[in-house]
């Protein structure tokens, strides 16, 4: 497998009223061609920030985003080295992210004619990349408002292929969608990726889509990455607290009662965070080193990577219980 | 007696293309202490079941049937007897608790509002029973919440107050739309926990309504599924989720992505939910159903008895089991 996004020590900012909100807080990232990596946390943990910053919607304060070997930058007005086209992103919202105004066709081959693509053989390919993604050929004389959201999505990610995409960067890409739909989009970007061998970046708060879905799984809290590993590796043996609480507030819909626990508290102010490991004022196993220490991001004998000072590097990951 | 029994309800919206029905027909009973899920995907019409109950149909909405709350007729009330009604007897919360609450009034006013209203208290008293209301939901530090706005509180804490608002006049049924879809898991947790626990001691009934069947799992007694503003099938939780027998409530368990064993591929109901004032004739659901027969589309399903609790709106009973009890 081909390493295709790499990031390296990424800090993304905002400024507000002259104060610094420092959302991703340090993250050490690769995707490789054909992956599928899910990214979860909770709200305001980051993850959509980072999503951001890796087609350069954002520009990170410090650190590298590379993509297939070269910088990736800040998008501008002014047109992109070609190279960064198959970088692409799909949004959350598929009402917000098309326009009312402009017919499907046209939205589709805005990036077949930045490439130079001549406009018949544009319209050519935009039929079949909405074959593709399972919608008919004349859609493409039709308006957004003639379809329904899981359609819109369809039209989203088509629209993103049409820039002959090796990474996708998709961002709660079926949060918005009906139980029916959030299957058939999820099982299309799947086979998309197979298809291709493209790398994808699912960020998701759903944690049971992302288990399917996924090859590895990074979890972050509060703009920092506290465990990467394989989907298996993940849910099977939760080697951090905070990952091990969000897969126990999951509920299970098969009909036992199964009430999820919570975990107390809310995600800190990034602007203020806490001294320390950020975790440790929710903690259920926090210690008194864990308010003084930051722990680092260590790899485990079984090769995931955690950031808790109850993990050893080169160790076998120690159980979480609580 | 049951709290609320809903006999035939039908609710028909007023749209641009002329009349159509959102709920057709349904009907359903909730007991005192019981909490009843409601699921079905949008437009299905489970937000429109629970806003006639409260006398909240949009504009030109109308709702038909009977609806006994209580052993009182409710669909009949004048708008006087509803604001009687509303936030007394049936309280609701909502999905987004930004934009339930007031963003600029503090939370004390929001909380003590209604009970000066419905209870005429005077306002030392209507604080202290705030005061208590914040401290049943957990939230931290009350009499500083009282002083705070919305926006100074996260999802979590907003719901949490959104719920202790319900609460205040101490409401006999409890109206759940979606009340964690907007919430981070962890967060979603909490809010369950709660509403059981307020169940459990206050003998509340409470009536959810979500699209999330593990919601639905750890909260709910019964379980209703609708599809196209008609009752697909009911059941106890259990039996429901463990043995579903309609094709559609089938499909919808199918389609959880930890269901089905291996690979990625998720299974999928084909097509997609229809549209309001579009639903095909006989069983809505055939142009999706894998086991649709020519007889689907001609005439309405009838109720079919799997056991004394648990019914299906499908006379094929494509996934009838060897041994059912009580048929």
């Amino acid at each position: 497998m081909k390493e295709i996004l790499n990031l390296k020590d990424v800090v993304v900012e905002y400024e507000r009223r002259n104060e610094t909100i420092r959302a991703v807080a340090g993250v050490d990232l690769t995707l490789n061609s054909g992956e599928i990596l899910g990214l979860v946390g909770e709200s305001g943990c980051g993850k959509s920030t980072l999503g951001k910053a890796m087609v350069g919607i954002l520009k990170p304060a410090l650190g590298e985003i590379t993509f297939d070997g070269e910088k990736v930058k800040k998008l501008t007005r002014g047109q992109l080295p070609k190279h960064f086209r198959n970088l692409q992103m799909v949004f959350q919202d598929p009402y917000g992210s098309l326009n009312p105004r402009r017919k499907i066709g046209a939205q589709i081959i805005d990036g077949l004619l930045v490439s130079g693509m001549k406009i018949i053989e544009a319209m050519e390919n935009a039929e079949s990349l909405l074959g593709k993604v399972g919608l008919p050929k004349d859609a493409i004389d039709r308006f957004p408002h003639q379809f329904s959201g899981g359609q819109r999505q369809r039209i989203a990610i088509a629209r993103a292929l049409a820039a002959s995409p090796t990474v996708i960067i998709a961002d709660e890409p079926i949060s918005a969608l009906d139980t029916s739909s959030q299957a058939q989009v999820a099982n299309l970007l799947v086979n998309l990726v197979e298809e291709f061998g493209m790398g994808m970046v699912f960020i998701s708060h759903d944690l049971s889509i992302v288990r399917r879905i996924s090859d590895r799984v990074a979890v972050m809290y509060l703009g920092k990455i506290v465990e990467i590993g394989t989907t298996t590796q993940i849910w099977q043996n939760p080697s951090h607290p905070y990952t091990r609480a969000l897969i126990s507030a999951i509920p299970h819909a098969d009909g036992r009662s199964f009430m999820p626990s919570d975990l107390p508290g809310d995600v800190p102010n990034p602007m203020y965070p806490p001294t320390g490991c950020r975790f440790h004022p929710r903690c259920p196993l926090a210690m008194p080193e864990c308010a003084i220490t930051e722990p680092e991001l260590v790899t485990l004998s079984d090769n995931r990577q955690v950031s808790c000072l109850l993990q050893i590097s080169n160790t076998a990951p120690t159980p979480m219980t609580f | 007696m049951k709290l609320l029994e809903v006999t035939d309800l039908t609710v028909t919206l007023a749209t641009s293309s002329g009349d159509a029905q959102a709920v057709r027909n349904l009907s359903f009973n909730l007991g005192h202490g019981e909490i009843l899920g409601i699921a079905g995907e949008s437009g299905s019409g489970k937000t429109m079941t629970a806003l006639s109950l409260l006398g909240l149909l949009p504009y030109k909405g109308r709702a038909e049937g009977s609806v006994l709350f209580d052993g009182r007729e409710i669909l009949t009330c004048t708008k006087k007897e509803y604001r009687n009604l509303r936030g007394k007897d049936i309280a609701m919360i909502f999905q987004d608790p930004m934009t339930s609450l007031h963003p600029m009034l503090t939370i004390e006013t929001q909380l003590t509002e209604h009970l000066r209203y419905h209870r005429k208290v005077d306002k030392e008293s209507a604080r202290q029973s705030a005061l208590k209301l914040l401290d049943t939901v957990k939230i931290p530090d009350p009499a500083a919440a009282l002083r705070a706005h919305p926006i100074q509180f996260s999802g979590g804490m907003r719901q949490r107050i959104a719920i202790a608002m319900a609460l205040a006049c101490e409401p006999k049924l409890l109206i759940a739309d979606e009340p964690t879809t907007a919430l981070d898991v962890t967060v979603q947790a909490g809010i369950l926990k709660l509403l059981h626990q307020l169940r459990d001691e206050r003998n509340l009934s409470i009536m959810i309504i979500t699209h999330d069947l593990g919601v639905l799992s750890s909260l709910t007694d019964r379980i209703m599924i609708m599809y196209a503003g008609s009752e697909v099938e009911s059941g106890k939780t259990s039996d429901l989720l463990m043995n579903p027998r309609h094709p559609y409530t089938n499909g919808l368990i199918s389609a959880l992505p930890g269901a089905s064993k291996d690979g990625k591929v998720l299974t999928s109901i084909k097509g997609m939910p229809p549209e309001l004032g579009n639903f095909a004739s006989g069983c809505a659901f055939h142009p999706r159903c894998a086991f649709a027969e020519k007889s689907c589309s001609d005439s309405v399903p009838l109720a079919l008895q799997i056991s004394d609790t648990h019914r299906i709106f499908c006379p094929i009973n494509p996934l009838k089991k060897s041994v059912d009890i009580g048929v």
